[in-house]
């Protein structure tokens, strides 16, 4: 199972429109990814609800279809 | 979520001070974000107890449901959920791992 690294960033974008996102796909096989985040939305919430924010706009394919995505979440 | 398999892991994370929900043991993670957790535990040489999910289905998907989190591995400390494999890195290289641990009183290695 895999995700295109565009599917993820058009899925972030989704929800939170005014995300800076920089991913990389690690091992070139669309399953492990690292991604940068930057957005207002994550302002006055801790690490944990910032992730959570973004596996919401995963819509239930974090852990299913993308294995890994290390996530380094920041507000601006 | 299952009541009996909450339960169980309402259990686990009150019996066990430190409890990682994690793929593969302590001694043999089958995960490298698993074994990444694992290890900063180890560098801080606190006493933890690993949950190998790969051996019990139940509680590998009802952790994710228990903690609205979709991935292992998890780590609790006195029944509180502290992150994944991101947030515990980022916590341990900022300190705040460190002193989350203090308020908690538990023992770790200070240098």
């Amino acid at each position: 199972m895999s995700l295109k690294l565009d599917e993820i960033k058009n899925l972030i974008k989704e929800s939170m429109p005014d995300a800076e996102i920089s991913i990389k796909d690690l091992a070139g096989d669309e399953n492990h990814y690292s991604a940068t985040i930057k957005s207002k939305l994550f302002s006055g919430k801790s690490k944990i609800e910032q992730h959570k924010l973004v596996y919401k706009a995963l819509k239930g394919k974090m852990g299913n279809e993308l294995h890994a995505l290390a996530l380094n979440t920041m507000e601006i | 979520m299952d009541e009996n398999v909450k339960k169980r892991i309402s259990e686990l994370v009150e019996k066990n001070q430190v409890c990682l929900f994690m793929k593969g043991t302590p001694e043999v993670p089958q995960c490298g974000f698993s074994m990444a957790v694992s290890n900063v535990l180890k560098v801080l040489a606190v006493d933890f107890t690993g949950i190998n999910v790969l051996e019990d289905l139940e509680i590998r998907d009802g952790i994710k449901a228990y903690s609205d989190w979709p991935t292992i591995p998890q780590l609790y400390v006195k029944s509180e959920f502290i992150g994944g494999c991101d947030i515990i890195k980022e916590m341990f290289e900022s300190g705040e791992l460190q002193k989350k641990l203090k308020e908690k009183d538990i023992k770790y290695k200070t240098n």
